[in-house]
């Protein structure tokens, strides 16, 4: 391979794939934000206000950290994935292919594109969040830079899958059979301290429990697992993430014959 | 018929011995794509490669432009090698696929402009400008490509394949199952193209377009390359005049004054079938003789018939000529 960046090649996929993404706002943004509002509904300010303190953190913003990250997880995952499958099913991957970029141009054009949705749609959630609940951000440099983080490993694996998918049912299997039980489970709207053993150690085996308690720290100075192994564990998927983009783009699979 | 001679330079594109093999899907054996292929493209040239469908052609296209891993053999264009310099190259090649490929909710403006774009050539609104109104695609360029037709279609990915100006241009069944008006519009489309110097390999399995557009014609087949020369070459070594009699009486053999080699008659005696020369202008004479002699023994007929051999009869006697090829 050719060494070098070509950063024009990367700029023009970039644009082209938020460009593609405000042609279909209703869906990227307006969708999630409202799903969250009606968690905060429900969660915050119904059954909420009858809740107990986490931790000396009221409940209504005690899952405000979780609540974005819910949000962050399924909507980094499925725009990275989209970006990828899209030209993939309906063959205009070949200009992709035939042009003269290589991983990390086309990471850089999908993965940054998919990752400034994100943001965008977290910065809407935490503003829409103060409507409904009162709550600080203790570290909001780091919550930015785990933010970030989070969105890129998530827009990433979502690339992995847009390739891994030979069709659309696989395309939505994966955050739906493995990615929301687990985000559920893994401490969203509770602390994994209030389970009972075995569960608790069990709990510990699934990876969003680092992510949501990593994020939780940044918010709130408190959280189930210690803040360098989150961030340690989140900075893993990156790097794993990116390994596996670079393999499948040295052997071609799923891209060429 | 327009003869464009290339100059003999350096070849634009040079391959050797390429392979590909497609590994078989369970149980059915692997399937050999390209056999062993050697081809040179000259500047400025318009080539034909021409086959039937699964020949090869389209994987041939593949191999160079990134598409498809060949097994084995080698690819050189510009001078450079593509296996070390394949961002320098592919830089400068322009592909059209077969398949209506695109994002149908973009617009014309902005497939093209991200096409230049993707292939790291700076913004340039008056070069999109120039490229759009060539393929008269200019009124269109706010369109979405969803609202387009399918002609109107086919010179969007024209217009992107152009849109980083390259030296060479791969069209990949440019006219495959459109009609014959639109098809004509792609020959012209290809005309306006060769005049601003483009080199220009394009696939087909229709004889006529082969004839109609390209300068060289390649003849492949289950991955072998079978036959490279001029068209015109081509015509003459394998070419053939064959001219039909329609007789006034019938006839029981043919009389010595006028019998000729390839002079053959029907077997009701009705017609007399005149088969030879070499595709170049050589059997038109020899067909007007027999029209002259027929007329001093005082034989009638009612009309003739004549007709030139095209590539496709080239193509079936070629394949029939090497069974060892069609099997």
């Amino acid at each position: 391979m050719t060494a070098g960046f070509n950063a024009v090649s990367a700029w023009a996929i970039y644009k082209r794939e938020v460009a593609r993404a405000w042609r279909t706002v209703f869906g990227t943004i307006i969708s999630p934000v409202l799903t969250t509002c009606l968690y905060f509904i429900v969660f915050g300010a119904a059954i909420g206000s009858r809740m107990n303190d986490i931790g000396g953190v009221n409940y209504g913003a005690f899952i405000v950290p979780g609540l974005l990250l819910l949000t962050l997880l399924s909507e980094s995952t499925s725009n990275g994935s989209f970006g990828i499958y899209m030209p993939r099913f309906t063959g205009a991957i070949y200009e992709l292919l035939s042009a003269p970029v290589s991983v990390a141009e086309t990471l850089v054009g999908f993965v940054g594109a998919a990752v400034t949705k994100s943001l965008i749609i977290a910065a809407i959630i935490l503003a829409t969040a103060t409507l409904f609940v009162d709550y600080t951000i203790a570290h909001p440099v780091l919550a930015f830079v785990y933010i970030v983080l989070v969105a890129s490993s998530f827009s990433l694996f979502g690339f992995i899958l847009g390739l891994w998918a030979d069709g659309f049912e696989k395309l939505q299997m994966v955050p739906l059979l493995v990615l929301t039980p687990l985000t559920f489970l893994g401490g969203t709207f509770y602390s994994i301290d209030m389970l009972a053993e075995p569960w608790r150690t069990v709990a510990l085996f699934n990876p969003i429990v680092y992510l949501v308690s990593g994020l939780r720290w940044t918010f709130f100075e408190q959280s189930d697992v210690t803040i360098g192994v989150a961030f340690a564990a989140t900075a893993g998927f990156l790097a794993l993430c990116i390994g596996i983009i670079t393999w499948i783009f040295r052997t071609g699979w799923r891209l060429r014959d | 018929m327009k003869a464009h001679i290339a100059a003999v330079t350096d070849p634009i594109l040079k391959i050797t011995g390429l392979d590909k093999t497609y590994p078989g899907r369970g149980a059915a054996p692997p399937v050999k794509a390209l056999d062993n292929v050697d081809l040179e493209i000259r500047k400025g040239e318009i080539f034909a490669l021409l086959g039937p469908n699964g020949a090869g052609k389209t994987t041939l296209i593949g191999a160079v432009c990134g598409l498809v891993r060949p097994t084995g053999g080698t690819i050189e264009a510009f001078g450079m090698g593509l296996k070390d310099d394949w961002r320098k190259i592919r830089a400068r090649i322009g592909l059209v696929p077969q398949e209506m490929a695109v994002d149908i909710f973009e617009t014309v403006h902005h497939s093209v402009t991200y096409s230049r774009g993707l292939f790291g050539r700076p913004a340039d609104d008056k070069r999109i400008e120039e490229v759009l109104r060539a393929l008269s695609l200019w009124d269109k360029r706010d369109s979405q490509l969803r609202m387009l037709s399918g002609g109107m279609k086919r010179r969007v990915l024209i217009a992107k394949a152009l849109a980083h100006d390259p030296d060479l241009l791969f069209l990949d069944e440019p006219t495959a199952g459109v009609d014959v008006e639109l098809r004509r519009d792609m020959w012209k489309q290809i005309d306006v193209l060769r005049e601003l110097g483009v080199t220009i390999i394009l696939t087909t399995h229709y004889i006529e377009e082969a004839e109609e557009m390209a300068d060289r014609v390649g003849v492949i087949d289950s991955g072998r390359i079978l036959l490279v020369d001029d068209k015109a070459s081509i015509m003459t070594s394998l070419g053939r005049t064959e001219a039909n009699f329609a007789l006034n009486a019938p006839m029981t053999a043919i009389p010595a004054s006028i019998a000729r080699e390839g002079l053959a008659l029907s077997d009701d005696g009705m017609a007399l079938t005149f088969r030879g020369g070499d595709g170049a202008g050589g059997g038109k004479e020899a067909v007007a003789e027999v029209a002259q002699q027929l007329a001093r023994e005082g034989i009638g007929y009612s009309a003739i018939d004549v007709r030139e051999s095209s590539l496709e009869d080239i193509f079936v006697k070629l394949v029939e000529d090497r069974p060892e090829i069609a099997a």
